[in-house]
C-alpha cells in the first residue's frame, strides 16, 4: 500500500467534506439572501471594484465577455468576481445562518405558497437589481426565462411522454404571431392593423388574455400532431411534427397581413422583467403540479409501455390529447412573450436552427425531470451568451460539449428527478444542534 | 401537355437528388434503427470536397498540359469524392452513433443533430462565408423533343442518379456484404451471433450512404452551381422526410419517395405560387401519413422508443 498517497487523498477528502458540513446547514433562504447582497454590492460599489481591479467597466456576464476579448484582464476579472460574488455570498450566507434557519423555520410551518412567495419576491429583488446595470443583461435574462418556459414544455412532450416531438418552434410561432397580432390590433397604431381599436393603458392589464390566446393557437395546432399520434409515434411521429413545422413557418411566410417573409415588428414593450418573471414562475409551478399529478404518472406508463397503460384503465388518447396541447400551450405563451421581448417577429427565427436549440436544452439538462429543464435552459443559453465573442466557434464548442454529456449521461446532466419546492426550502439544522 | 412533359423532366432531376440522399437514411435506419440527423450536412460536406476535388484535377490538367476530357474530369471527381466522403460517414458512425448503440434513440439523433451543426460550422470557419461556385465540368447542351427542353445535365443526372441507385440495389443482392446487410436490418440481435460483426457492417452502411449524399452533391452542384454551408440543411431534411414516406428502412421505397418528392415540390410550384410550395408538399405528405403511418413500404410493426 502507498500510504502517502492513501493519506493525501483522504486529506482532499476531508477538505472536501469539510467544506460540505461548512456549508451544509445554511438554508436556500439564506444564500438567496447572500446572492442578493453580492447583487446590492455590486449596484453600488460595482463601478468602484471594477475600477480598482482595471476593468474598464462591470463585466457584464460574469466576466466571459471581457476575459474571451482581452484575455490579459483575466486575474481582474477573477479578482472582481470573488470580491463581488464570492465573498458576499459566502460571507452573509454563513453569519445569517442561524436567523435563516429560524426564517425558514417559521416558514415551513406555513404554507406552501408563502414560503414561495418569501423565496421568489427575494430572487426577483436579486435579478431585478443584477439586471438593472445594463440593457444586455435584462434581454439575456428575459430570454433565459424564456428558454426555461421552452424547455420545459418540450419536456413533457419529448421527456415524460417519450415523443420525440419536432414542432416546438411551430408552437411558438403560433404563439408568438397570435400574441402579436392580437396586441397590434388593440393597442398600437401601426401599419399593418391600422389604428389602436382600445385605448393603450389598458394594454399591460389585457397582455396576459393576448398570451393566453397565443397560448390556446398554439393548443389548437397541436391537434395536428396529437390526433396521429394515436395511432403511430417514435419515428413517424417525428415526422408529422416536422412537417408541421414547415407548414406553420410556410403559412405564415405567406399570409400576406401578418407581413408575410418580414415580419410584424414595434409590438408594445409589455414583456418587462416582472412579467416574464411571473410567467416563468407560473409555468414551472403548474407544469411541476401536472407532471407530479396521476396524468404526470400516466405519461411515463404511456412512454413505457403503451399497451400496459391502456390496460391498467390510463385513457391514453386523452394523455397524448392533453399532454400535448398542455405543451403546446406554453410554447406558445413562451412565443408571445419572445415576441414581446424582442418587439420583432419573423418566420426565419422559428426554423430548424430554433428546434436544434430547443432540443439541445432539452437533451443537455435531463428528460423527465423540471430540475434538469431549468439546469439545462440556463445553462445553454448563458453559455451561448458568454461565447459569444468566439463568433462562430461558438457552434463548435457547444455541440461539442453537447455531444460529450450525451456519451457520458445519454438522458442529460439531471434526469429523472423529482422537483419537490418543499424540500428545498426546508431549514437546514446543524446535526450537533439537532441531536 | 409540353409543359407538363417538362416537369415531369424537372421533377426527375429535383427527385433524384432527394431520393439519392434519402437512400442514405434509408439504409443506416434498417441497420441501426437510427437516423444519421448528421447526414444533409454529409451531403454538404460531399458536395465541397466534389468542389475541392474537380478544382485539384483542373489544376492538374491546367499544370500538366494532358487534356482530360470534361466528362473524365466529371467521373473521377464523383468517384474521388465518393471515397473520400466515405470516410466522414464512418467517422461520424465512429463518434456518434457507435458508444450510443444502447443509449435511448433520442440521444443519438441529439449526438447527429450536433455533429451536423459542427460541420456547417467548421466549414463556415474553415472555408469562410463566400459561396464557392461549382467548376462547369462539361459544356452545357439543350436538346429538344417536341416542346420539352432536355439539357444534357439533366439527363447525366437523371442517369447517373439510377446508376448508382441499380448498382446499390445490385451489391445489397447479391453481394455477400449486401447479404449481411439484408440479415442485418433483418435481426440485429441475432445476427452479430452468427459471426457478422455490426462494428463493420454499421460503418460500411455510414460510408455508402455518404458516398451516395455525395454524388448527390456534385450532381446538385453540376444543376445549382453554388455552394453555401447551409445547403443541406434543407435538402437533408427534406430528404429524411422521403426516407420516412417510403417505410423506414425500405431502399426501393425511399427512392421511390425522394422522386415522388421531386414531383410533388415541382408540380405545386407549376400549378400554384411557388411560396405555397413547402405548405402544400407537406401538407399532402402529413395526409399520406395519416392513412399510411408507416410509409409506403414500411412494417406495421411498432417499434418502441427505447427510453
Amino acid at each position: 500500500m502507498n500510504i502517502e498517497n492513501s493519506t493525501s487523498q483522504q486529506d482532499k477528502k476531508t477538505i472536501r467534506a469539510r467544506l460540505k458540513t461548512f456549508l451544509a446547514p445554511v438554508p436556500l433562504i439564506g444564500w438567496l439572501l447572500g446572492i442578493f447582497g453580492a447583487v446590492l454590492v455590486e449596484y453600488f460599489l460595482g463601478d468602484l471594484i471594477s475600477y480598482y481591479f482595471g476593468l474598464p467597466k462591470i463585466p457584464v456576464l460574469f466576466g466571459f465577455l471581457t476575459v474571451l476579448k482581452k484575455p490579459l484582464l483575466m486575474p481582474g476579472t477573477i479578482g472582481y468576481l470573488a470580491l463581488v460574488y464570492g465573498v458576499p455570498i459566502l460571507v452573509i450566507a454563513k453569519t445569517l445562518q442561524k436567523p435563516a434557519n429560524r426564517i425558514a423555520d417559521f416558514l415551513d410551518r406555513g404554507p406552501v405558497t408563502v414560503a414561495a412567495f418569501v423565496h421568489l419576491g427575494l430572487l426577483y429583488g436579486a435579478l431585478h437589481f443584477w439586471a438593472d446595470l445594463s440593457d444586455y443583461r435584462l434581454l439575456v435574462l428575459k430570454l433565459t426565462m424564456i428558454a426555461i418556459m421552452l424547455t420545459l414544455s418540450i419536456n413533457i412532450i419529448n421527456g415524460y411522454m417519450g415523443e420525440f416531438s419536432c414542432s416546438h418552434p411551430g408552437f411558438m410561432a403560433l404563439g408568438a404571431y397570435t400574441a402579436s397580432a392580437i396586441t397590434l390590433l388593440l393597442f398600437t397604431d401601426d401599419k399593418q392593423f391600422g389604428i389602436a381599436l382600445l385605448p393603450a393603458a389598458l394594454g399591460p392589464y389585457l397582455f396576459p388574455l393576448a398570451l393566453i390566446a397565443g397560448g390556446i393557437a398554439a393548443a389548437l395546432g397541436a391537434l395536428v400532431i396529437a390526433i396521429p399520434s394515436f395511432r403511430t409515434r417514435g419515428d413517424y411521429l417525428a415526422i408529422i411534427s416536422l412537417a408541421f413545422l414547415f407548414i406553420v413557418k410556410s403559412v405564415i411566410e405567406n399570409l400576406e397581413f401578418v407581413g408575410g417573409p418580414r415580419g410584424m415588428s414595434s409590438q408594445p414593450h409589455y414583456s418587462t422583467l416582472p412579467v416574464v418573471f411571473i410567467v416563468m414562475v407560473l409555468c414551472i409551478w403548474i407544469i411541476n403540479n401536472f407532471v407530479r399529478s396521476t396524468m404526470g404518472k400516466a405519461l411515463n406508463a404511456v412512454r413505457d409501455n403503451e399497451l400496459a397503460a391502456e390496460a391498467m384503465t390510463v385513457n391514453t388518447r386523452k394523455t397524448k390529447i392533453i399532454t400535448f396541447m398542455f405543451g403546446a400551450f406554453w410554447a406558445g405563451v413562451a412565443g408571445g412573450l419572445f415576441a414581446h421581448v424582442l418587439r420583432y417577429v419573423n418566420p426565419g427565427s422559428f426554423g430548424i436552427q430554433r428546434l436544434a436549440e430547443i432540443l439541445a436544452m432539452v437533451y443537455f439538462g435531463g428528460l423527465n425531470s423540471v430540475t434538469g429543464s431549468i439546469v439545462g435552459a440556463v445553462s445553454i443559453n448563458v453559455l451561448g451568451e458568454a461565447l459569444r465573442p468566439l463568433e462562430i466557434y461558438k457552434w463548435i464548442i457547444i455541440p461539442l460539449l453537447l455531444i460529450v454529456v450525451m456519451l457520458v449521461r445519454p438522458t442529460g446532466l439531471i434526469s429523472f428527478t423529482e422537483f419537490k419546492p418543499k424540500e428545498l426550502m426546508k431549514p437546514r439544522h446543524n446535526r450537533e444542534e439537532g441531536a | 401537355m409540353d409543359l407538363f412533359l417538362q416537369n415531369i423532366v424537372n421533377g426527375l432531376q429535383w427527385g433524384s437528388f432527394y431520393a439519392l440522399i434519402a437512400l442514405g437514411y434509408s439504409m443506416v435506419y434498417s441497420i441501426l434503427m437510427l437516423f444519421n440527423f448528421a447526414h444533409g450536412d454529409v451531403f454538404m460536406v460531399g458536395s465541397y470536397i466534389g468542389f475541392g476535388v474537380a478544382t485539384a484535377l483542373l489544376g492538374f490538367v491546367a499544370m500538366t498540359g494532358i487534356p482530360l476530357p470534361g466528362w473524365l474530369i466529371l467521373i473521377l471527381t464523383i468517384l474521388f469524392s465518393m471515397f473520400f466522403t466515405s470516410f466522414v460517414g464512418m467517422f461520424i458512425e465512429r463518434v456518434g452513433y457507435r458508444p450510443l448503440r444502447d443509449a435511448p434513440r433520442a440521444s443519438a439523433a441529439i449526438t447527429g443533430l450536433m455533429i451536423g451543426i459542427i460541420l456547417e460550422t467548421g466549414n463556415l470557419a474553415i472555408l469562410g462565408a463566400r459561396r464557392l461556385s461549382f467548376p462547369q465540368l462539361i459544356e452545357s447542351a439543350t436538346y429538344q423533343f417536341g416542346g420539352v427542353y432536355v439539357t444534357n445535365k439533366k439527363i447525366l443526372i437523371v442517369g447517373v442518379s439510377l446508376g448508382l441507385m441499380y448498382l446499390l440495389h445490385r451489391f445489397i443482392q447479391n453481394s455477400k456484404w449486401g447479404m449481411a446487410m439484408r440479415a442485418m436490418s433483418f435481426d440485429f440481435q441475432a445476427v452479430p451471433l452468427m459471426g457478422v460483426s455490426i462494428n463493420k457492417i454499421a460503418p460500411l452502411t455510414f460510408a455508402i450512404g455518404s458516398a451516395l449524399a455525395s454524388a448527390a452533391g456534385i450532381l446538385y452542384g453540376l444543376a445549382y452551381p453554388v455552394l453555401d454551408p447551409y445547403m443541406g440543411i434543407l435538402l437533408g431534411w427534406k430528404a429524411f422526410v422521403a426516407a420516412i414516406l417510403g417505410g423506414r428502412g425500405s431502399i426501393l421505397g425511399a427512392a421511390l419517395a425522394g422522386f415522388l418528392l421531386g414531383f410533388i415540390e415541382i408540380f405545386v410550384a407549376w400549378i400554384f405560387p411557388s411560396t405555397l410550395r413547402d405548405v402544400i408538399a407537406y401538407s399532402i405528405i402529413l395526409l399520406i401519413l395519416t392513412f399510411r403511418p408507416h410509409g409506403f413500404f414500411g412494417q406495421a410493426h411498432s417499434t418502441q422508443l427505447r427510453l
